[in-house]
């Protein structure tokens, strides 16, 4: 039950989740988008968390693409944003969307469905 | 002082703007519409009606008052609104188009979202802004918002968001409507009521003996007068209508016109002329008394007068109410394909007592009569207590005398109550009633009719035998004699007998006329008789005496030849004399 070090993409090679190491999710590609509005702390907080946890666990394999909805608020409509900062995992399907400033580690993993909920593999 | 009375003369206080519904009614509650620049909270449980309200004020506010507005929608999405607001009749999809409207859609799948440390709802007001800016918008409303509370897991977050929400919209200047549902004890379900404060309204949707009617109420509004009870209200195809009817204050126009009865001699016994323009008249009487036919025959005088009326009748058909009134000689239909005459027939226990009103408010509003005859006015008990059906029909005599129309009402009164007291306990509303009343006698029932009231006019207090004949309503005077009121064929057979006496005495008076002339006659006969035999003697007596006149001439002269005679002798007279 050692949580934290243990990963595996959303969908593939679930059955044998437990060996899976970091690498060998590497083939598939991360897009991301974080919605933020302007430049406040928050939005800040949420990006270097952001940054941290991707270098950390999808090392080369990512994309973020920050939307500053104050610049363009017509985009808040496209990806049914609500709260900020919201995080979209556009890729790997299926959508996910992960409020908030990412602080807690665990709840970014469980919400991008690196991990489960109850703290088991997948 | 006198800086003091300048600055008196100088307040004026500055009273609430409001924004116009132009919901049927909803305006006349809240004197005005809804406080305009600030949000209300619109309340009730599911299926209420809370998104159409909504959505009608949007629609109205574009259509009548040149405000556009925005509508989120957390519920249902744009195409999902425009077909529901279609079936009230507004089509959405042209005033989207033409810049008036915006029908924003957010939808929040609480299963795609993890909540991972602090957070605002930022967003949301970023995209209601850009809403309201990119058309310029002035009324908004959010519809349900409460869907957030579900979507999202830090209500401590929400509420803070919200309080900032309203106070945001508020600065902005947006009248908004929020819609929520009604929790099981509270006024919503997550207490949406603590941040939307100025103005509360309540839908309501309930079941009472199986009938169900829409009601709302404000339950708040500061800074305004408003109608605090609860108002019924309908929703059909041409939107909502609320039901303003219980007004407050007493202030009916009043006509000194009158409107005749449509029967000659029920006119006569009402001062000549018939009721006056818009007073309420009562038409009470047992089954079968002609109440209908009375009403009716009201109405064909209005449309012949090229005045408008509407017949409500919950126990006849359309139809048969034309067909029942033509065979008295009443022509309904002439008048109801010229678009005078406007019927509603419906089961009494179709809708609910309110729901009955709220439908004869918005035909009143819409049609604009001079008449309006509710037959009967006591189906009404049939759906609803005693003292609802009696709150409920005040507040529709009220409002129709408020509005100076006529109203013509029968009522039904059940065999063996007092005639003199109505079923619905309106009689003290009613300004003219008439009573008709059967009058049994000798093994037949006849009608008779009789003026129990009639404010402010002379009326008779005769009782009149009532007949529905061929060539519509006849009133005839009863036979009022030793035997007591007759009616009926009774009458007919009184009045025969009077009739022969009548003419039995003119035969006795034409005979004694002849007899005394006969009389004259013969007394002239001798008069003429008598006269003659006078005339007779008299010359008799005429004769004789002239006779006799002549004798005694005819002596003198014979005297006066003797005389001579002797004188010619000359003493000889004297000698004879002496001689003598």
């Amino acid at each position: 039950m050692d949580n934290s070090k243990k990963k595996k993409a959303a969908l593939k090679n679930s059955k044998n989740g437990n060996s899976i190491k970091k690498s060998e999710i590497k083939k598939e590609k991360w897009e991301l988008k974080l919605y933020v509005a302007g430049q406040t702390p928050r939005s800040l907080a949420a990006f270097s968390n952001l940054k941290k946890f991707c270098d950390e666990h999808l090392k080369g394999q990512y994309k973020i693409k920050v939307i500053d909805l104050l610049a363009k608020p017509q985009l808040a409509k496209g990806d049914e944003i609500v709260a900020l900062p919201t995080l979209v995992r556009k890729l790997p399907q299926p959508i996910r969307r992960i409020i908030g400033d990412l602080s807690n580690v665990e709840k970014v993993l469980v919400g991008l469905q690196m991990k489960s909920r109850n703290g088991f593999y997948k | 002082m006198n800086k003091n009375s300048t600055r008196i003369k100088k307040v004026k206080l500055p009273t609430l703007k409001k924004s116009s519904t132009g919901i049927n009614g909803f305006d006349e509650i809240t004197l005005g519409g809804l406080p305009q620049g600030r949000p209300t909270l619109v309340s009730g449980a599911a299926g209420c009606g809370k998104t159409l309200f909504a959505m009608e004020f949007l629609v109205r506010g574009v259509t009548q008052f040149n405000e556009p507005g925005v509508f989120i929608a957390f519920e249902e999405n744009a195409k999902e609104l425009t077909e529901n607001a279609a079936s009230l009749g507004f089509e959405l999809e042209h005033l989207i188009k033409s810049k008036k409207l915006i029908v924003d859609f957010i939808s929040i799948d609480r299963s795609e979202i993890e909540e991972t440390g602090e957070y605002d709802l930022e967003a949301l007001f970023i995209r209601i802004d850009y809403a309201i800016r990119s058309i310029g918008a002035k009324r908004i409303v959010l519809d349900t918002l409460e869907a957030l509370f579900s979507a999202l897991p830090n209500d401590f977050i929400i509420r803070a968001e919200l309080r900032r929400l309203f106070r945001w919209l508020k600065d902005r200047g947006m009248t908004a409507i929020i819609t929520a549902e009604k929790g099981v004890n509270t006024l919503t379900r997550h207490g949406l009521e603590e941040y939307v404060s100025d103005c509360v309204i309540v839908l309501d949707h309930r079941v009472s003996e199986q009938i169900s009617t829409r009601r709302l109420r404000v339950l708040k509004y500061r800074g305004s007068k408003h109608g605090t009870n609860e108002y019924p209200f309908l929703i059909d195809d041409a939107g909502f209508t609320v039901m303003p009817i219980t007004s407050v204050e007493m202030e009916h126009k009043v006509s000194n016109e009158r409107v005749s009865t449509g029967v000659k001699k029920l006119d006569d016994m009402l001062g000549g002329k018939g009721y006056f323009r818009g007073s309420s008249v009562l038409i009470s009487g047992t089954a079968g008394t002609g109440k209908t036919s009375l009403a009716a025959s009201a109405a064909i005088v209005f449309c012949s007068n090229n005045e408008k009326c509407i017949y409500v009748s919950f126990e006849e058909s359309k139809a048969q109410i034309i067909r029942n009134m033509g065979s008295i000689g009443l022509d309904l239909k002439q008048w109801e394909s010229k678009g005078l005459l406007k019927f509603y027939n419906s089961r009494a226990t179709h809708y609910g007592i309110e729901m009955h009103l709220a439908i004869i408010y918005k035909m009143i509003v819409e049609f604009k009569p001079g008449l309006i005859i509710i037959d009967p006015l006591t189906t009404f008990l049939s759906v609803g207590t005693f003292m609802d059906v009696k709150a409920m029909v005040m507040r529709l005599v009220d409002y129709i005398k408020n509005n100076g129309i006529t109203a013509v009402f029968t009522s039904l009164t059940s065999g063996g109550s007092s005639l003199e007291e109505t079923d619905v306990g309106i009689s003290s509303l009613i300004d003219t009633w008439l009573l008709l009343k059967d009058i049994e006698q000798n093994g037949e029932r006849n009608r008779g009719i009789y003026i129990l009231k009639s404010r402010g006019m002379r009326h008779s207090n005769q009782v009149r035998e009532f007949l529905l004949t061929d060539n519509g309503i006849i009133l005839r005077e009863v036979y009022l004699g030793s035997a007591g009121v007759l009616t009926g064929s009774s009458r007919i057979v009184q009045e025969k007998m009077d009739e022969e006496k009548f003419i039995e005495s003119q035969l006795e008076i034409d005979n004694l006329t002849k007899n005394l002339q006969r009389h004259k006659r013969v007394l002239e006969v001798r008069v003429e008789e008598l006269k003659a035999e006078y005339e007779s003697m008299e010359d008799e007596v005429i004769r004789k005496i002239k006779l006799n006149k002549d004798k005694l001439q005819r002596r003198k002269k014979e005297r006066e030849q003797i005389a001579e005679s002797r004188k010619v002798g000359a003493n000889g007279s004297e000698s004879k004399r002496k001689g003598g």
